[in-house]
């Protein structure tokens, strides 16, 4: 009677002891030394995982970060706060925040260009443009059903008469929009970006005409106006050379249908950053 | 042979864990969006049910079967598998850190998932030698990896659909688990009557 329960007890209990004591020894001679560094970096880092650094994630940057290899200021979201934060505790000065934010590069509105379907299905670009490219005359513009704004976490972004609308001020640089755009028409740039070709239409001149009233041509005249090699037009689609852009604004007077136009974020965002830094 | 051949069709395809006797529901409904994030938890499940049958077998067999103590399998197996998940999450934490990486947060998931469970005491019930054991767990693993990566896929084109407000989310993740479920009952009695 007693034996029957105690012989249970006893393997069950023996077993048990068995497993945690091998635990145990496990996890101290396999022990892996966890980097205390690279830990508090990602934990300052905001944890968005947006890969706008070009790691895979904030644990890849803070690794990164850590060992050395990764240059600091690639936050781009964290902004000047996370680099002040990463600054401290690796011992280093604060690094200057290179500003991105995203361009959306389309400015087909309602005025600008037209549909050339009445479409009835699921309220998505993604959608939309899986259905003879989209609703709209342009196959390469923007859908303007907002799968952009859905995916922007800083409420950035929003339908302005049927083109998406980046504002600046609230933009940090996440590359979310870039990802989930199924026209691949909003791109990254850095806030120093001077003068920016808002259209990605490559189709010929005439064409482009018939599409959009402000769709770029592919006529030269901005590649002829650059005194710094900066414009080159490829499959009838003007684009600027951000590193080599000087801002002087000549190719914006030439440009025929005007779609050429500076972008002036880097004071906007510096005002703001500002602000963030005088409420913190 | 033959019998080998039995207890994989039957551990894929006819008796498939999931969609045949309903184990293993919560990674199926929880982890099946993407197929990637599927099969990697798919690859998880397979690794642990082969080293769970290959620890638990023999503790039943020339332990707790002489001793009269077969009422206690359901308690030792689930304290004998979780610290053998661990263990292992430990030694590929040291030794083959991609791997680890790879597998992620499914492993410790998966160290009290009933379907890993199911296994090991199936295989009792089907009076199994160790060698068919160690296949039949293989062959349910490869069963749940099928039944993972189709409905993760049923998902995907879930995506793109325009369902009733009323049955989006979880109700419509249902339906379709049903249907794939349904489909699988095609193959009762493949097994069987494979050799005849």
């Amino acid at each position: 009677m007693f034996e029957a329960i105690l012989t249970p007890v006893v393997i069950v209990g023996i077993i048990g002891l068995l497993a945690g004591v091998g635990l145990a020894v496990a996890a101290i001679v396999m022990a892996v030394p966890v980097d205390r560094k690279a830990q508090a970096i990602k934990e300052a880092l905001p944890g968005a995982n947006c890969g706008a650094c070009g790691y895979s994630g904030c644990e890849g940057y803070a690794k990164a970060l850590s060992e050395g290899t990764a240059p600091a200021g690639l936050c781009s979201p964290g902004g000047a706060q996370v680099a002040r934060e990463i600054a401290s505790i690796l011992g280093t000065a604060p690094a200057a925040v290179e500003y991105k934010t995203a361009l959306v590069r389309c400015n087909g509105t309602n005025r600008n260009t037209g549909t050339k379907m009445e479409y009835d299905g699921l309220k998505s670009c993604a959608a939309a443009s899986m259905f003879f490219g989209g609703t709209g005359k342009c196959s390469y513009g923007c859908v303007g059903y907002g799968d952009c704004v859905a995916a922007c976490e800083y409420g950035a972004i929003r339908i302005c008469d049927g083109v998406a609308v980046v504002n600046p001020a609230l933009c940090r640089g996440c590359n979310k929009c870039v990802t989930v755009c199924p026209k691949h028409i909003i791109e990254l740039v850095s806030a120093q970006a001077a003068s920016v070709v808002r259209c990605r239409n490559q189709d010929k001149g005439g064409e482009t005409r018939k599409q959009c009233s402000v769709g770029c041509i592919g006529c030269m005249r901005c590649v002829k106006a650059c005194e710094f090699d900066a414009v080159h037009v490829k499959n009838f689609l003007a684009s600027v050379d951000y590193d080599k852009c000087t801002g002087c604004g000549k190719c914006n007077e030439v440009c025929p249908v005007g779609c050429i136009s500076m972008l002036k974020v880097q004071e906007i965002q510096e005002n703001t950053a500002a602000n963030e830094a005088a409420v913190s | 042979m033959q019998m080998a051949i039995t207890i994989l069709i039957s551990g894929i395809l006819t008796d498939n864990f999931v969609l045949s006797k309903f184990l293993g529901i919560c990674p199926f409904l929880g982890v099946s969006k993407k197929t990637n994030t599927a099969a990697g938890m798919s690859a998880a499940v397979i690794f642990v049910m082969l080293i769970a049958t290959l620890v638990t077998y023999p503790i039943y067999a020339w332990l707790l079967v002489p001793q009269g103590l077969d009422y206690l399998q359901t308690i030792v197996f689930i304290l004998v598998i979780a610290a053998l998940v661990q263990l292992v999450e430990i030694a590929l934490r040291k030794f083959l850190p991609p791997l680890y990486n790879s597998l992620g947060i499914y492993l410790p998931l998966i160290t009290t998932n009933c379907a890993v469970l199911g296994v090991t005491i199936l295989n009792f019930d089907n009076n199994y030698t160790y060698g068919e054991a160690i296949l039949n767990a293989f062959g349910a693993g490869v069963g749940f990896l099928l039944a993972m990566v189709i409905f993760a896929g049923v998902r995907e084109k879930l995506e793109g659909c325009d369902i009733p407000e009323s049955l989006k989310g979880l109700p419509i993740t249902l339906v379709a688990a049903s249907l794939v479920s349904l489909s699988f009952l095609g193959f009762q009695g493949l097994a069987e009557g494979l050799f005849q």
